[in-house]
């Protein structure tokens, strides 16, 4: 059986499967500690389905804590940079076009200095020992532990940066350091920018994962915990806590593999609709939608492949901005109601009406209009029919609108309502061909956490002067295709996701490192399915 | 006129586009505008006509393969090498810049140029859109000379190119480009105003700034951006014709930085059962086929696209997997005339299909 988490903003829910079978399911808030919140959610579904932690093979915990850290701006390291690029570059220096706010919490020290290679291979400028050394001293000195180093071409030929890290350890022994060619390919400024982040985010990574590990041990569940990455496959809560940049992209893809795979549906889009946004994402083919071109994260950009995402600031906790004077109005007029764009956010079970609170939210009228049943409606405010009718309007309207938005094509789509604030979604949507609420919509993170799939990555440098090119890649596909179900994946779910080829102009004949990627489902599902049909 | 932070947002946008795939991604060009703005305020552009007829123009931009610039960064004294080493040469000041071709970063570029030497930036270019090599542009389908021309690198390197024969230019500064690493800036085509005037292509920088607006308007009132471009392309006066050519996903990138150029080829397989696309490019994209068949060739514009964002994604930046629609423009018609043709239509990178106009390969013309 494995266990399957979303530690959100707001709540921490968790299910257990059984194969395909969603045996039990919490949802339970999330804690100021993470770790206890995650204990608490895993204890939960242990107990309701009375399974003893050793029956437990596997967990998945899939977080949206370090995209928040970054949206948010707290908790984040400061930031010593090494570029390895001068002269070039100096144009740009580091954090270049960043937000202002994001810049000034990470407060990097950054030093440019001579390195880098040509496309060629020749040096731009020979590395400087002696000032990689100084500055390592100046930033432990500082008190800067987190350490981004990045050099010009590093996908290519690495051995700059990991001469920089090595010379930085030394130096500075208690520094975590990223070097950019661990996180992406060519495109110097992006695969920049992925190591500053990942520095920034470093102390809290190392916490919140060893708080992850804690509360496993402390459970009695002795089984691999894995974190679900960006592109719904997992790393090892190890990798994860060094390379906390790779799992920002989680949350959304965790939400619509849940919703497809809860649904069945392989085309539609899914809305995953939480405590203060929606997340609208297009599903194709089973797979979610990825933005073609670069990603923004907090407002910078990043190379990552990630699914195209849609925030629109409604969920459970939205304020609903009326005059209680007018509640009980036979109409209103366009400007006297605001939804949003602001919320309780976790401070729901306080602050909304239905839990005796002062605050009204969309979560409050949805229950007045019979949408939804939570809470004690006994201590909402009377609204008349009218303005239960005007506010529920104004937010299926702009549901709508984000719908269309994210359409590709004219027709109706299906859309599956997911997250713990799905009941704002009604049952037929205009643009809608119908709308799907699968059983355990409200955990479809956690589900999607759990049935991660696996990837498999082949990175060879072939010559295809001596090897056809179209030989030579199909041959890699082959080999990353046979890997992925060596890995566990289902051979007829397996799926080439990412084909890469960089040329090595210093190499004699066209010599090309390709990267071939494939996932596929993990095997174990669909035996059990057929185990429980017969 | 002046280019606002908004405006400089639509050039980036819109020159993407008429890079036709190259020029070079616009991002970073439009990070140093960006900076540039914050600290010195609205680049300042003028029309061809208030240019003086013995004003000295120096048309420029950078050279090399756009692989290359997507790591390679600017060290940000290049430009401003180079256009100085030119006011040396003649002696006088530089009255204004000119982009050598709008596509891409290189629309972009000259206003950085520009802003450091406190002079303006001309509405108007060489190309149209973007070429791969020098020789490519209506100053030397007229017959002017490249020459003197300023080659600068990172490293604070500087050559001077002085040749009668522009392809000989062309294989001197790319040679110098490898050289120095892949890319270079370079000042060439020197012009007096009068010069400018008759050969450059005008309001080219603001109809790049106009199509930019279109798309970004477009999106904004959730309407579709695919025929904002086109309607925004046919409006400019220079591109009369435009449309979306295929619809599918990036099955293969063969892409491999070689002779101082990006060169390869892309294959997107239609979505729709419509077969698969063929896109060969050297920086840009030279010529689409579709099942075998040329629905677009040089010099009409071939630009590919996000499907859902109408983002344009250079050549640089094509990668396996990505979704897509292609877009083709009709080239200004000065690049298509016959003696244009021998400098930018198929015949001159090898292709031996003669040249057809965009219209008539998917008859857009006929109503």
């Amino acid at each position: 059986m494995r266990i399957g988490v979303d530690v959100g903003g707001t709540n921490t829910d968790a299910v257990l499967m059984d194969g395909a079978e969603v045996v039990a399911w919490t949802k339970q808030p999330t804690t100021a500690d993470v770790g206890s919140g995650v204990a608490a959610a895993i204890r939960a579904v242990l107990a309701d389905a009375r399974v003893a932690p050793e029956a437990v093979a596997s967990v998945m915990i899939g977080t949206t804590h370090f995209t928040n850290a970054l949206v948010e701006r707290s908790k984040l390291d400061r930031v010593g940079i090494l570029r390895l690029a001068s002269p070039a570059g100096e144009a740009l220096p580091p954090m270049t076009g960043w937000p202002e706010a994001l810049a000034d919490q990470i407060d990097a020290r950054t030093y440019l200095l001579p390195g880098g290679f040509e496309f060629d291979g020749r040096e731009i400028a020979p590395l400087d020992e002696a000032a990689i050394r100084k500055a390592a001293r100046e930033l432990r000195d500082a008190g800067v532990d987190s350490i981004a180093i990045s050099s010009v071409f590093a996908p290519v030929n690495p051995s700059m940066e990991e001469r920089a890290a090595a010379l930085v350890a030394a130096e500075h022994p208690g520094a975590r350091v990223t070097v950019s060619h661990t996180l992406g390919r060519i495109g110097f400024i992006e695969r920049e920018n992925a190591a500053i982040l990942n520095a920034a985010l470093g102390s809290l990574a190392a916490h919140v994962v060893a708080s992850f590990e804690r509360a496993l041990e402390e459970i009695g569940v002795d089984a691999p915990l894995y974190l679900s990455q960006n592109d719904g496959t997992l790393i090892s809560a190890e990798r994860a806590a060094a390379y906390p940049v790779l799992t920002i992209g989680s949350g959304p893809t965790n939400s619509m593999r849940g919703a497809a795979f809860l649904t069945g549906v392989r085309d539609a889009i899914v809305l995953d609709v939480g405590g203060t946004t929606t997340d609208l994402g297009v599903l194709a083919n089973g797979f979610p939608r990825e933005s073609s071109v670069a990603v923004d994260i907090g407002g910078v950009r990043i190379n990552f492949r990630m699914p195209d995402i849609l925030a629109l600031g409604l969920g459970g906790g939205t304020r609903i901005h009326l005059d209680p004077a007018r509640y009980g109005a036979d109409g209103l007029g366009v400007d006297e109601l605001h939804v949003g764009p602001d919320s309780v956010g976790f401070r729901i079970t306080e602050q909304a009406r239905l839990f005796g609170g002062t605050t009204l939210t969309a979560s409050d009228v949805a229950v007045a209009a019979g949408r939804a049943s939570f809470g004690d409606p006994t201590k909402l405010p009377p609204l008349s029919e009218a303005v239960r009718d005007a506010v529920w309007g104004r937010m299926q309207a702009m549901l709508e609108e984000a719908v269309d938005r994210m359409k590709t094509s004219r027709g109706e789509v299906v859309l599956l309502a997911v997250g713990g604030g799905n009941f704002l979604v009604p049952d037929s949507l205009h643009g809608a061909a119908r709308v799907v609420r699968p059983p355990h919509a409200a955990v479809a993170n956690a589900v999607g956490a759990a049935i991660a799939q696996v990837g498999a990555m082949v990175d060879q440098v072939v010559s295809f002067d001596r090897e056809p090119r179209e030989a030579a890649l199909e041959r890699l596909r082959a080999e990353a295709r046979d890997q992925a179900i060596a890995a566990g994946g289902i051979p007829e779910t397996v799926e080439i996701v990412e084909m890469d080829e960089v040329y090595l102009s210093y190499l004699p004949g066209r010599a090309a490192q390709v990267r071939v990627r494939a996932v596929a489902d993990l095997a174990g599902t669909p035996a059990l399915i057929a185990a429980h049909a017969h | 006129m002046r280019i606002d932070r908004q405006a400089l947002l639509d050039l980036a946008t819109g020159a993407a586009f008429l890079g036709s795939g190259g020029g070079g991604d616009p991002y970073y060009s439009q990070l140093l505008g960006e900076a540039e703005i914050a600290r010195r305020g609205a680049f300042h552009l003028i029309p061809l006509e208030a240019l003086a007829d013995d004003g000295l123009i120096a048309p420029c931009g950078w050279i090399g393969a756009p692989t290359v610039s997507a790591e390679k960064l600017p060290n940000g004294q290049e430009a401003l090498l180079g256009l100085r080493e030119l006011e040396r040469l003649h002696g006088r000041q530089i009255d204004a810049v000119m982009a050598i071709e709008i596509g891409g970063g290189n629309g972009l570029a000259p206003l950085l140029a520009a802003a450091e030497l406190g002079i303006p930036v001309v509405d108007a270019d060489g190309m149209g859109r973007a070429f791969p090599e020098s020789q490519m542009t209506v100053f030397s389908i007229d017959g002017l000379s490249a020459c003197p021309s300023v080659v600068t690198s990172a490293n604070g390197e500087l050559r001077l190119i002085e040749t009668d024969d522009n392809l000989e230019h062309e294989r001197v500064a790319r040679q110098l480009s490898i050289e120095f690493g892949g890319n270079a800036h370079m000042v060439e085509y020197p012009l007096v105003g009068a010069q400018a005037k008759r050969h450059a292509i005008g309001g080219s920088v603001s109809a790049a700034i106009a199509i930019g607006a279109a798309v970004r308007i477009a999106r904004a009132a959730g309407e579709d951006p695919f025929e904002a471009l086109h309607a925004a392309l046919r409006a400019s006066g220079l591109y009369p014709f435009a449309g979306t050519i295929f619809d599918g996903k990036v099955v293969d990138v063969e892409r491999e930085t070689k002779g101082g150029f990006s060169v390869g080829h892309v294959v997107i397989e239609g979505f729709g059962g419509e077969g698969r696309m063929d896109l060969v490019f050297q920086n840009e994209n030279l010529i689409a086929r579709v099942n075998g068949e040329v629905r677009a060739m040089v010099p009409d514009l071939i630009t590919v696209m996000d499907r859902e964002t109408a983002d344009s994604i250079v050549t640089e930046r094509l990668k396996f997997g990505q979704r897509v629609k292609v877009v083709g423009a009709a080239a200004p018609a000065v690049l298509r005339a016959e003696r244009a043709l021998t400098f930018v239509g198929p015949g001159a990178f090898g292709f031996s299909e003669p040249y057809r106009p965009i219209e008539d390969l998917n008859g857009w013309n006929h109503g």
